[in-house]
Order: structure tokens, then C-alpha cells, then sequence
């Protein structure tokens, strides 16, 4: 049996032992993400089409200036209220959504033919207010748009000559990457869970190692120590890439399992899709599991490694971070670039966009050259005299 | 059968090693004596190539160290300093795992180590997890897992240290028991009465040098004195860092 498997099927079997690990790394890491994710989507589709399904509530100030108005409004489905006393305050205070107000006035400009003015209260800063402005908003102008047909026509004007320009809406979403919209969050929540799923092990297996005085033991053994490393480093990997393995095929099996509602049906990750997003995020494994190996070489304990590598954690948000500020179509070398590929890649896998085999080949070859380059300087490092020593 | 010329090994400013020469026969224990500090456990990780010396020379029944280290660890059992095992692996999976690691079969290994178990007097806790062994417990295993592959020359830094009276007292029998058998045993100590009543050979270290070796009755002649405490200090130069 090759040395670097002994090591390798040693510590595995020792972290699997271990149960603090194997929640940890295996079973809360990988799937809280994907289930919180799955719940929040599902209370807020939820929260969505109770609100368009549900008539508009409408407190109105000064209806009876405007009976016409709230005719149109009635007939379109919304249930007229009797204003607070004071709509400014109540909007303000969220006693009210919003409050249309008619001011006196009304009557008297309409029939000269001026603009009659309403108004609408809300307050923008509240999150779901905008669905019901804008329906309140569609209808008052729908109502306006009929009654400036009918005056240009008692004038024996054609209505279309007031509509110089037509805008004709067409949406080239489809069904799938609006639903891909919604699952911008997965490359992110695997990046992430790539290095979260190996964090433990990198430290255990190094830092951890020489903490509890086995290193030494360990490293007299007639085998050479990069087959050690390399044990260590598939252990590392073979973690990390289990993490994302389970987030992924959890993150499938939420969304299947969780009611989402109407909407909820386009969500959906297939079998395939899940597939290709775990092979692209596996050479990350490497990477990952090579980086964390190094940085815990360095440092004096677990606690210190612990540190050291939760700083490291920022690396792996960054591009999904610049990206969510900065939204860029990605250019042909960003797909030879770990990290940013596999941001790019999984975000057009669970959009139904093409991947080209290019593409795939660019990303994987080159995360997994970056791994290797990575893997042989951890290497070398743990070729130095003073890894091995304890105290 | 372990020969050393000239070992020098300097960390910083600080020559740690400066110029250590000794051999260490088969079939015979050699004590390695020194104050805490002296440079023995350097010596030793020199010897078991888990540092390079900057200057000197180490053969292993003859072969070189620095040439080929892995044939030398091969003829090496190692006892470090650092005593740590596995502690969610069981007293025998930290044994056979090493043993793994010296590349024996799995029939030799399942047959070595029995008779470790049964040498050590592990049999009972042998296939308990190591986590909450007794110092003197973990010590032997660490023995028995240093020792799988049956090497000729063992070696084994400060072996006794936080034993009590009846684990040392089984430890010395066990040293004893390897050198009938023929084993060359090189065990590093600071505490004077254990290396007198153990050792066939001993080598005194003081401040990285050899300051004086022989058997004990060589050592007083030398000296002229017939306690050996009072030869050891003398040879060292003040008792400090000795018990």
C-alpha cells in the first residue's frame, strides 16, 4: 500500500471519529446555508403572491371630491377605506401602508380641464411597499389614461395622436434564469463551503498535529514526507469536497422537499446541473486544502491556525462580493482564473445558460494547476527543519 | 550499531551541538547523560535524521545517514522527545498505522504487534481509544509503535521522564530484556542513577560536547572517584541541571 493512502485513510478515519468535525465540516457547515436559503425564498415567494393576490387596502382622504376616481378603483378590485386623521403621521408611524389623499380642489381643476392633482403618502423606506404603490399608481393612471381618450375624442381628436411613441415591453428572461436570479447566492455559498469543509482538517492535520506532539513521531517514519503531505492534503480535500457535495445535493434535495409555493416551481437545481457545479468547485478543493495546509504550517498552534485561517476566509467572498457590486460580463480570462471561474460558471449553470467545454476546460485545468503549484510549495515548506518540532 | 563523528549543529548564534563524537555497540545499552540543555535531545534528532547537522558525520550500521536517511530510519525504532499519540485512535491502530508506515505486510503486522502488546503488558488496553491513558501507558504505546518494525538500533530520548517508580522500574526491564536480544539501545537521561544502573556504556555531555565516555568503571578510573555521581560531576563541572 502506498504511503501517502496509510496517511490519508488515517486521518479520515480519525476525523470521522471525531463527532465536533463531522457536524461541523460534514453536516452543519455545508447545509445550513442551502436550507436557510431555501426557507427565506420560500416565506418571501410566499409573502409575494399573498400580496398580489390580496385586494389593495386604500385609505382615501377627500373621496367625496373624486367619486368617479374611487368608482374606477372599487371596480378594479380595491377595497376603499376611510383615511386616519392624520395620513402623514399614520404612514410614518407604519399604521398605514399608504394613503391616497384628494385635495379639495379636485373637482374644480378637472372640470377646467387642468391636471387634478392626488396624492399618494408612503414611505419608500419600507420593504413590500412598492408592489402596492404601484398598483395604486397603474390604476389612478389607467383611469386618467381612459378619461384623456375621451377628450380628445369628444374633440374629434384621435386618441393616438397623444401617443406619439409605443414602449413594447419584451422580457428575454426565461423562466429559468429568473428562477437563476434568485440562486445568485450558490456560487458564493460553495466557494465558501469548499474552504469552510477543509478548514478543520488543514489545522488538525498540521498545526493540530504538532500541537499534540505526534508530528515528530510521525515524520521519523522511512517514508518520504511528501507522501505524508500528500496524505494530508487528500484528506484535506476529499473534506472539502464532500462539504460541497453535500450542499449541493442538499441544497437539490430543499428544493424539492420545501413547499415554495406557485412560484417555487422554476426553482429548481436537476441532478445534472448539481453535478457539474460539484466538478467544477472540485479542483478549488485542492486549492483550498493547499492554502490552509500552508498558512497552519506557520503558525505555532491550533488556536493561532484557527485565527490565521478565519482571516483567509474573506478571500473566497471576494469575487462574489465584487460582483454583486460590480456586475461584469465575464471576459475570456476570468475563466482561467480560480476562484472568479467558478463564480462565472455555476452562476450560468443554474441560469440554463450554455457552458462552453472551453470554458469548463479553463477553469478546471487552471484551479487545478494553481492547486498543484500550491501543494508542492506546502511541500517544500514542510521540508524545513523547524515544522516538525514541537516545543 | 550507531556512529556519530563530529556532529555540530548551531541554531542562531547558539552552537547547540559542537563537536559530538560517540559509537553505540549492539547488544549493549549506551546512556546518553547530560544537564537539561546540554544538547542531548539535538544529538539525537540529528541522529534519527529528523535535522541535518551542519557539520559531522552518522552511520546506521553503516549506512550514512545524510546519504540515504530513509534506509537509516528504516534501521531506527524512535522514541522522540514529543510522546504524543492518536487520541481517537485505539493503543493498537496507532501502533499498526506506523507500522503501515514502515511498509510491513499486514500479516506481520497483526503478528508484531501482538507481541508488543504482550511484551509491553498492553493487553488490556490495547483496543481502548488512547484519550485519558496514564503517562505510563502512552509511553508504551509509544514504544510499541516505534518498535514494529523490529528495528536493530533503537532510540529513545528522556523514556523514563514522568514515570512512576513501577512504570520505570518495567521500562528498565524492557531496555534490558532488548539488549539480550542483541539490539544497540541509545537512550538519552539527565537523571544520574538511572543511566548507572542501566547503562553497559555512557556518554557525558555538557554545553554540546562529549565531555567524557567509557563503561562505568572506565569512567572512574578516569576520574579516580568511585561514586559515579561525584565522576559525573566532576566530568560536567557543576550539578546543575542534574537529579
Amino acid at each position: 500500500m502506498n504511503a501517502w493512502f496509510t496517511v490519508f485513510r488515517k486521518e479520515a478515519m480519525e476525523n470521522l471519529r471525531d463527532r465536533r468535525t463531522v457536524m461541523n465540516s460534514l453536516v452543519f457547515g455545508p447545509l445550513f446555508g442551502p436550507l436557510l436559503f431555501v426557507l427565506l425564498i420560500g416565506f418571501m415567494i410566499n409573502k409575494a403572491s399573498e400580496r398580489a393576490e390580496k385586494p389593495l387596502d386604500l385609505p382615501v382622504a377627500g373621496a367625496e371630491h373624486a367619486p368617479n376616481l374611487i368608482a374606477h378603483l372599487r371596480q378594479n378590485g380595491v377595497v376603499i377605506k376611510d383615511a386616519p386623521a392624520d395620513p402623514e403621521k399614520a404612514v410614518r408611524d407604519q399604521d398605514e401602508e399608504l394613503v391616497l389623499r384628494i385635495p379639495a380642489g379636485y373637482g374644480e381643476r378637472w372640470r377646467d380641464g387642468l391636471p387634478a392633482p392626488v396624492e399618494l403618502l408612503y414611505d419608500d423606506s419600507r420593504q413590500f411597499t412598492a408592489a402596492a404603490v404601484q398598483r395604486a399608481t397603474r390604476l389612478i393612471e389607467s383611469y386618467g389614461a381612459i378619461h384623456a381618450a375621451l377628450r380628445l375624442t369628444v374633440r374629434g381628436i384621435d386618441p393616438q395622436i397623444a401617443q406619439p411613441v409605443t414602449v413594447i415591453e419584451r422580457d428575454q428572461s426565461s423562466a429559468q434564469s429568473r428562477a437563476g436570479m434568485l440562486l445568485a447566492f450558490l456560487p458564493y455559498m460553495l466557494i465558501l463551503g469548499a474552504f469552510l469543509g477543509g478548514m478543520y482538517l488543514a489545522i488538525d492535520t498540521t498545526a493540530g498535529e504538532r500541537e499534540r506532539q505526534s508530528l515528530e513521531a510521525l515524520l521519523i517514519n522511512p517514508i518520504p514526507r511528501a507522501q505524508v503531505l500528500a496524505g494530508k492534503l487528500a484528506a484535506t480535500t476529499a473534506f472539502s469536497l464532500a462539504a460541497v457535495a453535500i450542499s449541493v445535493f442538499g441544497l437539490m434535495v430543499f428544493l424539492r422537499v420545501i413547499p415554495l409555493g406557485p412560484l417555487g416551481l422554476t426553482l429548481k437545481l436537476d441532478f445534472a446541473s448539481a453535478c457539474l457545479a460539484v466538478l467544477v468547485v472540485a479542483p478549488l478543493a485542492l486549492l483550498s486544502a493547499s492554502v490552509q495546509t500552508m498558512v497552519a504550517a506557520f503558525s505555532k498552534s491550533f488556536r493561532e491556525a484557527q485565527t490565521w485561517l478565519s482571516m483567509l476566509m474573506i478571500v473566497p467572498a471576494l469575487p462574489s462580493l465584487f460582483m454583486a457590486i460590480n456586475p461584469t460580463k465575464p471576459v475570456d480570462w476570468m475563466y482561467a482564473t480560480p476562484l472568479l471561474s467558478q463564480h462565472f460558471i455555476i452562476s450560468q449553470i443554474v441560469r440554463g445558460e450554455v457552458v462552453l467545454p472551453w470554458q469548463y476546460a479553463a477553469s478546471i485545468g487552471c484551479t487545478l494547476l494553481a492547486g498543484l503549484v500550491l501543494a508542492w510549495i506546502t511541500v517544500r515548506i514542510y521540508h524545513q527543519e523547524r515544522l516538525a518540532i514541537s516545543g | 550499531m550507531l556512529e556519530v563523528q563530529g556532529l555540530r549543529k548551531a541554531f542562531g548564534a547558539i552552537q547547540a551541538v559542537d563537536g559530538v563524537s560517540f559509537s553505540a555497540p549492539d547488544g549493549a545499552i549506551t546512556g546518553l547523560l547530560g544537564p537539561n540543555g546540554a544538547g542531548k535531545t539535538t544529538t539525537l534528532r540529528m541522529l534519527y535524521t529528523l535535522m541535518r547537522p551542519d557539520a559531522g558525520s552518522i552511520r546506521i550500521d553503516g549506512v550514512d545517514a545524510q546519504v540515504d536517511p530513509l534506509q537509516a530510519r528504516r534501521r531506527m525504532g524512535v522514541l522522540p522527545d514529543a510522546k504524543g499519540l492518536y487520541k481517537r485512535l485505539t493503543a493498537r491502530e496507532n501502533i499498526e498505522y506506523f507500522g503501515r508506515l514502515q511498509g510491513l505486510g499486514e500479516a506481520t503486522l497483526r503478528e508484531r504487534c501482538e507481541q508488543l502488546i504482550q511484551a509491553l503488558d498492553l493487553g488490556e488496553i490495547a483496543d481502548r481509544k488512547t484519550e485519558g491513558f496514564s503517562q505510563g501507558q502512552r509511553v508504551k504505546t509509544a514504544i510499541a509503535r516505534a518498535l514494529i518494525h523490529a528495528p536493530q538500533n533503537i532510540l529513545l530520548d528522556e523514556p523514563t521522564n514522568g514515570l512512576d517508580v513501577m512504570a520505570t522500574r518495567a521500562m528498565r526491564r524492557f531496555l534490558l530484556g532488548l539488549r539480550e536480544a542483541g539490539h544497540c539501545v541509545l537512550f538519552s537521561s539527565h537523571i544520574m542513577q538511572e543511566v548507572a544502573a542501566l547503562c553497559d556504556r555512557i556518554v557525558v555531555i555538557a554545553h554540546g560536547r562529549v565531555v567524557a565516555q567509557g563503561t562505568p568503571d572506565e569512567l572512574r578510573a578516569q576520574t579516580g572517584m568511585d561514586n559515579l555521581e561525584d565522576v559525573f560531576v566532576q566530568v560536567i563541572g557543576s550539578e546543575e541541571g542534574l537529579s
